[in-house]
């Protein structure tokens, strides 16, 4: 960095880029001056004036959110003036609140409450009644109380600026202002939940969390969410077994604060009351509860008899599952059982990118490349329904770094509104629409392209064409539907050549054994092989469990350790969280079936740590740092893995188009996801 | 229409037109010397037009007394976007009503005066942002720009000289918050009246967030003249660093109420006695607000000897204002006048940061219980104590402008505070309410 | 909603006074010529308005609840404004409302039971040099007395 402004804060010496505001450079040398309003990546209100500090030569206290560095400037933001002036602030923020702390789901997590810690003004001034409201439910999981607003404006602006949204205003002026949803007396927007986690008090709480618990009695447990394939990390509070709420507030993870609607709040299928918590064996047409050892043993000596008779199986796996459950069931089934039918349900063409990119390196983009590059290209996809992580990082490019957006989709979105060009294509040839803006992209220094499920077999490799025809950097990213889609393909949940796959093996008449894990293949389709002996894996009695000779209940993704892979590639970490009675992991129950056939040896241990291990050896672009994802970080797949083969079956590649309030069979047992306005108006 | 008797003391330069018949049509407009300086002003250089302005030592009219013609020399000359002429006609400042009359009686003179700024910064349009409750004076403009559009004053090759400019006028919806610049501009563009982070100042990112020009009625009122006769005539009415003259707006306790042109530095007792007949009912003057309900307050003793300009009002640690003088007599309560001072800024508090919304609101109410006899002596201390920490800190001056009387009412009427005490009524009210009876 | 045709044109005229894409900009302007005519801003009104200049109702909503004279309820016929500010009040202001309040026997924003007047107690009015002063709707009443008031009130009622 050219010409750092120099400049002294609390007599230390600091250098920061120009441009930078003193409370960040402050920031950035150790010194935190206080803030309510002021919010790094949202627009600045000086509002608050918490943040006031002398400057040098300045007649006035100066808000530190709002000043930029300037050379030789001298600072100081904890004189005496300065506190005096932060006191008085919060003896006028407080004089009307109405300190209900103990109360307050807000209390020890409050950044008002901290505030009066460090600088006082805690008793009261004042014998004059507070302005009092009573407080609203705007949504089933917002609410809002008046009277604790402090009117810093974040909620608005997150929701405006980083959600795109625009479902919060202010309304009345002066001491009566408040905060309004946009249907007058209740909201409808994504009920993203980041208004709340935004607000410093406790003005805005969560349906779903409050009088729950007080934060400091919980757990806090670090894991992926395990809806779409966006992997946002998700903090999950946890308390006396149960999960009592999903943030992701210390920031770590590629996500950010971000979390959408389910991220946030849909983790409650895993106490669904239909959950199962017990395997179930179909005695006389009707399914019963055994126990596990029975179970077992009924599911291994099956398989190995059809194996023995050299019968017929097919494996479905699952979007949901690990890394370390895919590559041991798909190692299972064609080691142990000897099948390459191996299929999960396909939501992108993830192995034709692969295959177009191959030879290539540094291709493929990852999600803060949505953030960071210059410009970015969307195909075929509605990203704030179907991915919001990644569609909230566009956003963020383009408020910070005015990136250049463009949109091919077949209809509007929310990403129109951030674009340079917004073309409407008729979805069956977007390469119309993509030569019309080839000048223009042609002219960005860089470029990120996303596609969905409309981009498939060989127009991928068009798509890869093109790109790389622009003569500028260009990476991509094939957008898949779940937490693990993206793993499931990595992992090989797809048939060997010659193997079957997901519809023929619905459609063949001869299966002996079928085994599906984690997966609901008989929703709309259905089993014509009627004496196959069908074994399910799942946390509840689907269409598919029901028509199953053995269920066994498995661990959903917050019970187990593991990785998955993101939509980009990102490998993160699944921690476990807690455990629901009579379940297990997949990884455990695969194990067992393989231990009680004798196939130990052949699979090796079933602890994920050893899994991983072997995937790393022997899964192309897994080779990847163990302690950036230990650490709960996130860590690429080496770009290009060439090792899928490609079956030339783009057909049967689909969407389920989940909006934001839909996420396959989980969608289905989430309580939250079910009661908001919005699951009802959405698609 | 005149409100009130002119006065001998009054230089007549912005009001010249008062009071003729017709006073507000283009023929009378013309027949007095109209449009001579903007004609004028068509055959000078922009930078001459701004030098004449600076020559004259206009400071703005709206309040803050800033240099007009340094403000337009921050316009950016080589930005590429449209460039702006706004005119704050929000006149909301309580003791203030001048801009009414220039509007209602010579409404000619603002269109010529935005039309030599639009000449000095390149602008080609411009808005007359009026308070919704001078919906007459938006019907007076209205009529005014069409006959100026009509006569060829507006629009397009104006006396066909290649310049265009088109003239709107735009309604406010009754608050005071919207006469501060930058929150006028939110408010035209059709939003909250919140004020907006500075800099960038208007005259840099302004209307529509282009350059813009932002100045009282009364600013642009003078500008004709100063073009007209040269700058350095309008200088020389005034006081050395403050040229011409300034609507004064008399009211309260005072025998002839009015709104007068007096050219600054015209003595204060003067003004009292002689241009406003002196108090009312022969009473004593107690206090004197020199500029609209914002500035300290001054004791009667502040006045002997203080002149009406901009630096002698600096030197007594108040302001000019906006020319709106409130005389205030002996049997006035201070605590009272605290007290509706304070209600004013709480009702008119946008409500954007802590200190204005919630000080001027916790201010009016301590105020209230103080006045209604039930204050104890730690709330005198309490009153100026919260209304210093709300001074110097706030967002927009909204805030200064509410702590400012109210700290110079408890320093300098201290004792009315000590003799509200402890139930007592208040003393000073029952000789008003006799007057009034 | 249907509006008269002179609003109709208002608009017109007010959507073409701004610069392209600024149409947001009419919006004051409009909410209250409207309310003028229709009394009050209806929640039909506010989404006419924000459909016409391009918003959400919310945004609407944040603009109107601002502005003082913007009111969601109808007023009066006749809207009697009575300001009480400083130099009112030095001059009477206060006597001047306390005696309306009584005479019409309503107060602060109130309808009389005929809903032919309204009350309201306003900030400053710019009329201060000939105070105490009033306006009716939007007419100004200049050094008003008690008396002068008593009549004022009396011909308003007589003109209905
Ligand atoms: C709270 C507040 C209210 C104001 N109200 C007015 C007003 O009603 N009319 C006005 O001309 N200026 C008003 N001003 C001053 C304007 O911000 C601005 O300084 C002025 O319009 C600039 O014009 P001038 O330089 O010609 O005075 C106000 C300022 C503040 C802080
Ligand atoms: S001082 Fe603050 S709250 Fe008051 S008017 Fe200005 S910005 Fe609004
Ligand atoms: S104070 Fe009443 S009109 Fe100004």
């Amino acid at each position: 960095m050219a010409d750092l402004v120099n400049l002294t804060i609390d007599g230390k010496p600091v250098q920061a880029p120009p441009g930078t505001l003193v409370i960040d450079a402050a920031k950035r040398a150790g010194i935190e001056v206080p803030a309510f309003c002021y919010y790094e990546g949202l627009s600045l209100q000086a509002a608050c004036r918490m943040c006031l500090v002398e400057v040098e030569k300045m007649p006035k206290l100066m808000t530190s959110c709002t000043l930029p560095v300037a050379e030789g400037m001298v600072v100081r933001t904890e004189t005496p003036t300065v506190a005096a002036a932060r006191k008085s602030m919060l003896e006028f923020l407080l004089a009307n609140h109405p300190l209900d702390c103990p109360v307050c789901d807000k209390g020890g997590e409050c950044e008002l409450q901290d505030m009066t810690f460090r600088y006082g003004a805690g008793e009261s001034r004042f014998s004059e009644n507070k302005v009092h409201k009573p407080e609203k439910q705007w949504s089933p999981v917002v609410f809002y109380d008046m009277p604790r607003c402090i009117l810093c404006y974040r909620c608005v602006r997150i929701c405006n600026e980083g959600m795109g949204v625009n479902a919060l205003g202010i309304v009345n002026r002066g001491v009566v202002s408040e905060i309004a949803p946009n249907k007058q007396d209740h909201l409808e927007c994504d009920e993203c939940g980041m208004c709340i986690d935004i607000c410093p008090v406790g003005a805005l709480t969560s349906g779903a969390y409050r009088y729950h618990t007080r934060p400091w009695e919980m757990e806090h447990v670090g894991t992926i969410c395990a809806h779409c394939a966006d992997g946002c990390k998700t903090t999950l509070g946890v308390r006396n077994n149960q999960i009592i709420r999903g943030n992701n507030r210390d920031r770590s993870g590629i996500n950010d604060e971000f979390l959408c609607v389910k991220g946030r709040y849909a983790f409650d299928f895993y106490n669904h009351p239909e959950r199962l918590q017990s395997p179930l064996l179909k005695v006389d047409g009707k399914l019963e509860p055994v126990s596990w050892s029975q179970a077992i043993e009924t599911v291994a000596k099956k398989f190995q008899q059809v194996r023995e008779a050299g019968g017929k199986f097919a494996v479905v796996g699952s979007n949901h599952t690990s890394n370390e459950e895919d590559f041991y069931l798909q190692k299972f089934g064609r080691q142990v059982l000897g099948t390459g039918n191996i299929d999960h349900h396909r939501t992108g063409d993830v192995p034709a990118l692969l295959d177009a990119l191959s030879g290539k390196t540094g291709k493929l983009a990852v999600s803060a490349d949505l953030y960071q590059r210059k410009a970015v290209l969307v195909v075929g996809a509605d990203l704030a329904l179907e991915h919001p992580f990644l569609s909230f990082q566009i956003r963020a490019n383009y408020r910070h770094h005015q990136a250049h957006v463009y949109v091919v989709t077949p209809r509007p979105v929310r990403e129109d509104a951030v674009a340079a060009v917004s073309l409407r294509d008729a979805c069956a040839d977007v390469f119309g629409p993509l030569e019309s803006l080839r000048a223009k992209l042609a002219a960005e220094p860089e470029l990120v392209i996303v596609f969905g499920d409309v981009v498939k077999g060989e127009a991928v490799r068009r798509l890869v064409d093109f790109g790389e025809s622009l003569g500028i950097p260009v990476k991509y990213v094939a957008l898949v539907d779940y937490s693990n889609s993206r793993g499931a393909v990595d992992m090989g949940l797809l048939p060997d050549a010659g193997g079957l796959a997901l519809p023929e093996m619905l459609a063949a008449g001869d299966l002996d054994a079928f085994w599906v894990v984690g997966a609901n293949p008989l929703k709309a389709g259905e089993l014509r092989s009627r004496s196959a002996f069908v074994v399910v894996q799942d946390m509840f009695l689907t269409e598919t469990a029901r028509a199953a000779d053995v269920v066994l209940p498995a661990a959903c993704a917050y019970e187990k350790n593991g990785t998955v892979t993101n939509v980009c590639g990102e490998v993160q970490k699944l921690k476990k969280a807690l455990g629901t009675m009579g379940t297990k992991p997949d990884l455990e129950i695969i194990g067992l079936i393989a231990r009680e056939m004798g196939a130990a040896p052949v699979m090796g241990p079933w602890t994920a740590e050893k899994v991983f291990d072997e995937i790393r050896r022997s899964v192309r672009g897994y080779d990847i740092p163990v302690p950036v994802v230990a650490a709960g970080g996130a860590a690429q797949t080496m770009p290009v893995n060439g090792r899928i083969p490609l079956d030339g079956r783009p057909d049967l590649i689909r969407s389920a188009r989940d909006s934001l309030f839909t996420s396959g069979t989980l969608g289905r047992y989430s309580k939250v996801l079910n009661s908001v306005v919005e699951s009802r108006n959405n698609r | 229409m005149l409100y009130n008797e002119p006065s001998p003391h009054e230089v007549k330069v912005l009001t010249r037109r008062f009071g003729l018949e017709n006073s507000a049509s283009l023929d009378t407009y013309l027949a007095t010397d109209g449009f001579k300086a903007f004609k004028k002003a068509l055959e000078m250089t922009p930078e001459q037009i701004i030098e004449e302005v600076k020559i004259s030592n206009l400071r703005g009219r709206g309040g803050a007394g800033f240099p007009a013609g340094l403000k337009w020399s921050f316009v950016p000359r080589n930005s590429p976007k449209p460039k702006y002429i706004v005119v704050n006609a929000d006149e909301s400042e309580p003791g203030t009503c001048k801009d009414r009359l220039l509007m209602e009686n010579d409404p000619h003179q603002l269109i010529e005066g935005v039309l030599i700024a639009g000449l000095a910064v390149d602008a080609h349009a411009g808005y007359i942002y009026i308070r919704g409750e001078y919906r007459y004076l938006i019907e007076i403009m209205d009529r005014a720009i069409a006959e100026a559009y009509s006569c060829g004053y507006l629009g397009k090759n104006i006396l066909g000289s290649n310049f265009h400019f088109d003239l709107y006028t735009h309604t406010g919806a009754g608050a005071y918050e919207c006469g501060e610049e930058s929150a006028l501009l939110e408010s035209l563009e059709g939003k909250r009246g919140v004020p907006r982070i500075r800099p960038p100042f208007p005259a840099v990112v302004g209307a529509f967030q282009c350059p813009t020009v932002l100045n009282n009625v009364e600013t642009y009122c003078a500008v004709p003249a100063i073009i007209r006769d040269g700058g350095a005539a309008f200088a020389a009415l005034g006081v050395p660093k403050a040229g011409g003259t300034k609507l004064t707006c008399l009211s309260g306790h005072i025998n002839k109420p009015g709104v007068y042109e007096l050219p600054l530095g015209f003595p204060v007792m003067k003004m009292i006695e002689e241009v406003g007949g002196g108090i009312r009912g022969g009473k004593k003057l107690k206090a004197f607000i020199p500029g609209g309900s914002s500035c300290p307050v001054l004791t009667a003793e502040e006045c002997q000897d203080l002149t009406m300009d901009y630096d002698a009002m600096a030197r007594k640690k108040t302001m000019l204002g906006s020319g709106g003088v409130v005389i205030m007599d002996e049997d006035t309560c201070m605590v009272r006048a605290a007290l509706r001072i304070m209600r004013f800024y709480a009702h008119e508090s946008c409500g954007w940061c802590i200190p204005c919304r919630e000080g001027t609101t916790w201010i009016r109410k301590l105020l209230q219980r103080f006045h209604d006899g039930m204050g104890q002596r730690s709330d005198i201390a309490l009153i100026g104590d919260l209304a210093k920490n709300m001074f110097g800190r706030t967002f927009c001056p909204l805030g200064d402008a509410a702590a400012m009387p109210t700290m110079s009412i408890v320093e300098k009427f201290y004792h009315e505070f000590e003799d509200h005490l402890d139930g007592k009524p208040c003393p000073y009210e029952k000789a008003r309410q006799l007057v009034m009876a | 909603m249907t509006l008269s045709a002179e609003l109709e044109a208002r608009f017109d005229k007010l959507l073409k006074s701004y610069p392209p894409g600024r149409q947001r900009s009419a919006m004051i302007p409009m909410l209250l010529y409207a309310q003028d005519e229709l009394g009050s801003v209806t929640p039909e009104l506010v989404e006419e308005v924000a459909r016409r200049v391009g918003v959400e109702p919310l945004q609407v909503e944040e603009v109107m609840s601002y502005y003082s004279m913007l009111h969601r309820k109808p007023l009066g016929r006749y809207h009697v404004q009575i300001c009480t500010n400083i130099s009112c009040l030095l001059t009477g202001g206060e006597e001047l409302w306390q005696h309306a309040c009584k005479k019409l026997g309503i107060g602060h924003k109130e309808v009389t039971a005929d809903g032919q007047v309204s009350l309201e107690e306003v900030e400053c009015i710019g009329a201060c040099s000939w105070a105490p002063a009033l306006q009716v709707n939007y007419a100004f009443h200049h050094q008003m007395t008690p008396e002068k008031l008593d009549r004022l009130l009396d011909s308003l009622r007589k003109a209905q």
